[in-house]
């Protein structure tokens, strides 16, 4: 009814290719961030900032980056966690060295690190795909968590092994550190997050992105088009692991504050970023904010929901349930729609098109 | 009539033993290299190249009681990683989908049959003892045939012709779900295999060998006994029974095994409860060396490696891959682990692994990866 194209005329090459090319698309995003940006740390409780809103914000980044690597160039990995750890490890390391520094620059910067490293372990993809190239990846998940817990100089030498973030402030206002209020940690996340996945969007949708795209249907023949691998290949793990180190240096400044060496950056975090990237849709921007979204939200709608609706669950066996809800839900998702929510929110502004009609 | 035959004349050496040649008399110059240099003193027993290349050696050559007994333990987690790996094959030639939860289904299987055994004994108020035990064990086989059911009918079914990567989704989705029931079922705390009630060996004997002695577990003796056995069985199994050329037929092809009539859904089933009766064997054989908990997820991954330098596809390559990685991991970790501090048997495998698979991408023994456009 009110979400029609009728009288949208494109007459540019540019309109026609633009991200949002209906303007009821164009206005809903401005909505969604005047939302984000006023309405939510106006109204929304600490409790809702501190578990669902900034959890979401840090992972984000790290589902967008490893639907750029697994979604648009087609390489799986599971070392995702590994390389958000380089991220939260650099930015602590450049911060404490050099304190003066802003460190929103900082959290920018140690993303680039996080490239570095991940050029480093992208290397076999050169030569191995599939599962075998997932298999590979794990190496680089179990050597980085080994270094976070073997190299001390990693964590400045603390008895603890821990990392704890120091206060840092920017004009005057603190962002990180116990001090920081939560709802400046949200605006800085929120930012962080809409200006990447701005740039991400760019490159997914230019001439990178479409030789990723090139890559990830057949390799091979991507290769006989002109397309160089070698580049392709090792761009999608810089640009997919800039995005972890980036995601991860956001998750342990801005929500954990602090981060017990090699425990957080686990196996674990990297399953629970595949399968975000597979419940959203893979190849889709909207899709990563979609499984970000639903694997913070799960845990705590279970372990909160459940008590509500008069399913009383103890909190022993509460982690139980949610875990093993988890994983039948995860089946359950990729029975009846393997395609991801991405495909949901398609279908489902398919229909608002046509609506009342059926097609 | 004569045939011209055209042949270009064969080059004397193949590309890979000419590079197997060049590999080989590179290394040959860097040992005399390395011991020119430490005989004439130019490397000293403090330069890090010394502590890599030669100190390593030369303990080895010294202390051949230690060497035996690395190699030893090694051999016994090889055959260890290989029966996980054996299990991730099964399932992997028969339907294509690369099952993580194997590693848990180790794990679950054990506490089954551990479960069983307590249930039978404090609740029904059986005898401790070899029958309770047995009887459990069948238990637990049921359990595993219950959950290949399960399994086939729940996730493979509807997710037929699914891309490789939502399959193994699908199996990580298994794994939580297995996780979290065991543990609600079972408790989360780690529990002691009933290794003596089943009959198997306990203590152990110290061999006199080369001035040293040699520790050896009777119980790792029976886990290498067994392993082979099992090995033996499964190889029978597939050659010589109807079921086994059913199993290699869908291997081959799905689409012709189904046009000859054989029925998918049956063999998956087999294939599922053949990986859970195997990752019951194993998770017995792990479970007596540590106990029974879900922190033995962790050292299944480590049958990962493994299937890199087997091949996914490859019974034979599950086994040697098993026990390269075993046992070059011990050795590493006790000829070079100090150097970088200890514990590097948690990456040091995935990195031989890597390894090899720069030279054969497709796995010792895996079938050549052909790709066409």
């Amino acid at each position: 009814m009110f979400y029609r194209e009728a009288g949208q005329y494109k007459t540019t090459y540019q309109s026609d290719m633009a991200i949002f090319p209906l303007r009821q698309d164009r206005i809903g995003i401005i909505i969604i961030l005047a939302l984000a940006y006023v309405a939510v740390p106006l109204m929304a409780s600490d409790f809702i900032l501190k578990t669902i809103m900034l959890p979401f914000l840090a992972l984000v980044l790290a589902v967008v980056g490893l639907n750029i690597l697994t979604g648009y160039t087609g390489l799986i990995s599971l070392g995702t966690a590994a390389f958000m750890g380089v991220g939260a490890y650099a930015c602590y390391k450049l911060t404490t060295i050099f304190p003066d520094v802003n460190i929103l620059i900082w959290i920018l910067v140690s993303g680039f690190f996080s490239a570095a490293i991940g050029v480093v372990f992208g290397l076999p993809s050169l030569r191995i795909k599939g599962l075998y190239l997932a298999v590979a990846t794990l190496a680089a998940q179990f050597f980085l968590q080994w270094a976070f817990v073997r190299i001390p100089w990693l964590y400045n030498y603390n008895p603890s092994g821990a990392i704890e973030v120091p206060l840092r402030t920017v004009f005057g206002v603190p962002v990180t550190g116990p001090t920081a209020a939560i709802e400046v940690k949200y605006l800085i996340a929120l930012t962080f997050v809409v200006v990447l996945t701005w740039v991400a969007s760019n490159i997914v949708h230019g001439r990178i992105g479409r030789s990723w795209m090139a890559v990830r249907d057949m390799d091979i023949a991507a290769q006989l088009m002109g397309i160089k691998l070698l580049e392709a290949k090792l761009l999608a793990f810089a640009v997919s692991s800039f995005y972890c180190g980036v995601s991860g240096a956001l998750f342990v400044f801005i929500y954990l504050g602090g981060a017990e060496a090699g425990t957080e950056f686990g196996i674990r975090l990297s399953f629970i970023i595949l399968f975000a990237v597979i419940i959203g849709g893979l190849g889709s921007m909207i899709g990563s904010f979609f499984g970000a979204g639903f694997i913070v939200a799960l845990p705590t709608i279970l372990k909160f929901g459940l008590p509500a609706i008069g399913i009383a669950i103890t909190g022993a066996i509460a982690e139980k349930i949610v875990v093993m809800v988890i994983g039948a839900l995860t089946i359950y998702l990729l029975i009846v729609e393997p395609h991801g929510l991405a495909r949901l929110w398609q279908i489902a502004k398919q229909k608002l098109r046509v609506w009342p009609f059926p097609y | 009539m004569t045939d011209v035959t055209l042949t270009t004349r064969k080059p004397f050496l193949g590309e890979g033993q000419r590079n197997g040649l060049i590999a080989g008399g590179a290394l040959a110059l860097f040992i005399a290299a390395l011991v020119v240099a430490t005989q004439t003193g130019t490397i000293t027993r403090n330069d890090w190249t010394y502590k890599i290349f030669v100190d390593p050696f030369v303990s080895m050559v010294d202390m051949p009681d230690l060497l035996v007994q690395t190699v030893w333990e090694g051999f016994v987690a090889g055959v260890l990683y290989s029966l996980i790996a054996l299990g991730f094959v099964l399932i992997f030639k028969a339907s294509g989908v690369f099952n993580f939860a194997q590693g848990i289904m180790v794990v679950f299987a054990a506490l089954s049959l551990v479960g069983f055994y307590e249930f039978l004994t404090l609740t029904v108020g059986m005898p401790p003892g070899f029958i309770a035990a047995i009887v459990a064990l069948a238990g637990a086989v049921g359990i595993m045939f219950v959950l290949a059911v399960a399994v086939e009918r729940i996730v493979l079914r509807p997710l037929v012709n699914q891309p490789d990567i939502i399959m193994l989704m699908a199996t990580v989705g298994l794994t939580y779900f297995l996780i979290g029931f065991g543990e609600y079922i079972f408790g989360g705390s780690p529990k002691v295999m009933i290794t003596s009630q089943l009959g198997l060996p306990t203590g152990s004997t110290m061999l006199d060998f080369a001035g040293g002695r040699i520790n050896i577990q009777h119980l790792d003796v029976a886990a290498a006994i067994i392993a082979a056995v099992m090995i033996a069985v499964l190889g029978f199994f597939f050659q010589y029974t109807r079921i086994g050329r059913a199993l290699r037929a869908v291997a081959d092809s799905h689409k012709a095994a189904l046009s000859v009539g054989i029925s998918l859904n049956q063999i998956w089933v087999i294939v599922w409860f053949t990986a859970g009766i195997v990752a019951l064997f194993t998770g017995i054989m792990w479970g007596a060396r540590s106990d029974v908990s879900f922190a033995l997820e962790i050292i299944a991954l480590k049958a990962l490696p493994v299937l890199i330098v087997g091949g996914f596809t490859s019974i034979p390559g599950a086994i040697v891959g098993g026990l390269i990685i075993g046992i070059g991991e011990k050795i590493g970790e006790f000829y070079w682990g100090p150097l970088l501090g200890g514990g590097i048997e948690s990456w040091l495998a995935y990195i031989i692994a890597l390894m090899f698979l720069m030279f054969r991408p497709q796995g010792l023994f895996g079938d050549k990866i052909i790709e066409r456009i």
